[in-house]
């Protein structure tokens, strides 16, 4: 008893706790769920086999190579323009799954959910101007990661392929905004939506049959809303995530990203 | 301490105890007859032929016009640089080929002459590359938090637009595209609905995907891509431009006005 008093209680509690971690890492859960090589693993030591293993044994081996060229981890060269247009489709997809509980893309409601969800839902004003301006900076930041491809000529053989892809993300993302763009059915969104499906129907040919099928009618309706609703949060987002797998695994299999100038 | 297999520490031994007597014998033989001594060049691999090539070759070089004559003499000529290396006892460093070391007698044998380049081709230049964990992870991770707490904030002080509820029979004035569509509305201005609202962005999306098919230039050193670069900076300044007049000088009836006189017409 007298030996237990004298020893600080401080380095008890380290004691115990080293030995609860030794404990929790050691077992057959915490073994299951991190590979060998990951850094929650006991024992991990940075070393460059470790370094490889981290990359290796975990599902970011999907994203990224072991390892990359020098050049290409300098923020300067990249700005890290796509991938922040990446993680601006994340943070959309997240705030835009919480907006979607408590919105009804009905010409009765829509605009009362949106009014409810900013008044009365906890952090609802908040997650909606989150997804607004994310939509805008991500529409912004697509923009300029071209404008930073094509600067650095990076879209040179053998990425040819992988800027036309580009090219069709970047037309996905407008899309994605466009519709995105009517659901609160407030004046803003009806008329700026009236304006741009106007231009669709002066297409040649077939134009005014597309205005018809994208608006499910003549004009404007309820009809409309339920269609850019599904077009907003599955049609597009899911054509979209097909084409940035194939964009980022074009990135690698080109030879990862363009070299210094 | 790793541990030498048995038959390794066995085959050293041989090799030791192999190359302890044969200079020995070597060191004995060469003074013992002179005449041994063209013998002795033939014991060392490399054919006389080859040898004799080679001084052909160097009594080419070093005679210039002389060579047919130098090449006559080849035979004797081999035969006397033989000779003294012999007589030079165990020495290695004398001018000819090394002769008496190693086990065999000799150093290395020769297997082939071949040219450079023509066994193995190194194309791939090793690379200065640098492991994504932690070099790439680490700077996402900050792009990312950056980017989060950048939104985060922006959105805590300012709120998306929500005005009142859609009417049909209330038409704004101006109405007005999402930002990034008025450039074309801006078009729709000075051309035929039809040419600003299709033709022209569908030939700017068009163009866009054919850059990469019809700029020929390899290089993507700057310097190198001024008219690329000029015409994307033009391609680009044409938008921007067009959008930054749509959004904030059109006013009412989408007529030109000055923001800093009448007023915003711009909703976000």
């Amino acid at each position: 008893m007298a030996k237990t008093m004298q020893g600080s209680p401080k380095t008890k509690i380290q004691d115990k706790v080293s030995q609860l971690t030794d404990q929790v890492q050691g077992s057959q859960a915490w073994n299951s769920i991190f590979r060998p090589g990951s850094i929650f693993r006991k024992g991990y030591s940075d070393s460059p086999r470790n370094r490889s293993y981290v990359i290796m044994n975990s599902v970011l081996y999907h994203l990224h190579p072991v390892k990359v060229k020098r050049h290409a981890v300098k923020v300067s060269y990249t700005l890290c323009l796509g991938g922040l247009s990446f993680f601006l489709f994340i943070v959309l997809t997240v705030t835009g799954i919480f907006l979607m509980f408590f919105y009804r893309p009905t010409a009765a409601q829509a605009w009362d959910d949106i009014y409810t969800l900013q008044t009365s839902v906890t952090f609802g004003l908040l997650v909606r101007n989150m997804h607004r301006w994310g939509a805008h900076l991500m529409v912004l930041s697509v923009f300029l990661h071209m404008a930073r491809v094509f600067y650095h000529g990076a879209y040179k053989a053998p990425r040819e392929f992988n800027w036309v892809i580009g090219v069709v993300l970047l037309t996905l993302t407008l899309l994605l905004s466009f519709t995105g763009y009517l659901l609160p059915w407030d004046q803003l969104a009806l008329w700026a939506v009236t304006v741009g499906t106007n231009m669709i129907g002066y297409t040649p040919v077939f134009g005014s049959q597309v205005r018809f099928v994208l608006l499910g009618g003549a004009e404007i309706g309820t009809d409309t809303l339920l269609r850019w609703y599904v077009l907003h949060v599955l049609f597009f987002p899911f054509i979209t995530v097909i084409f940035m797998a194939i964009h980022f695994w074009r990135v690698r299999k080109d030879g990862g990203i363009s070299g210094p100038l | 301490m790793t541990e030498v297999p048995e038959h390794l520490l066995k085959r050293a031994k041989a090799a030791r105890d192999k190359a302890a007597t044969q200079p020995e014998e070597a060191a004995s033989d060469a003074p013992a007859d002179e005449a041994a001594a063209p013998a002795a060049a033939g014991d060392s691999r490399i054919p006389a032929h080859l040898l004799e090539r080679s001084k052909s070759a160097k009594a080419r070089k070093a005679g210039g016009g002389d060579a047919d004559a130098a090449a006559d003499s080849g035979g004797g000529g081999t035969a006397t640089a033989v000779a003294t290396a012999s007589t030079g006892g165990a020495v290695v460093t004398a001018g000819g080929p090394p002769l008496a070391a190693g086990p065999g007698g000799h150093t290395q044998r020769l297997l082939t002459v071949v040219k450079a380049g023509s066994i193995q081709d190194v194309k791939a230049k090793p690379q200065d590359k640098v492991h994504v964990w932690p070099h790439l992870i680490v700077a996402e991770f900050v792009a990312a938090l950056a980017c989060t707490s950048f939104l985060l904030f922006f959105s805590w002080f300012v709120n998306a637009p929500l005005l009142e509820l859609a009417d049909f029979n209330k038409t704004p004035n101006p109405s007005k595209a999402p930002w990034y569509f008025l450039g074309l509305q801006e078009l729709l201005v000075y051309f035929h609905p039809m040419v600003a609202g299709v033709t022209i962005p569908g030939m700017g999306i068009f163009l866009l995907i054919l850059a990469p098919y019809m700029d020929k230039n390899p290089s993507n050193k700057p310097e190198d891509r001024k008219f690329a670069i000029s015409l994307m900076t033009l391609f680009l300044m044409f938008w921007a431009v067009l959008v930054i007049i749509g959004s904030f000088f059109r006013g009412p009836g989408f007529n030109f006005t000055l923001p800093w006189i009448d007023g915003l017409f711009f909703e976000l």
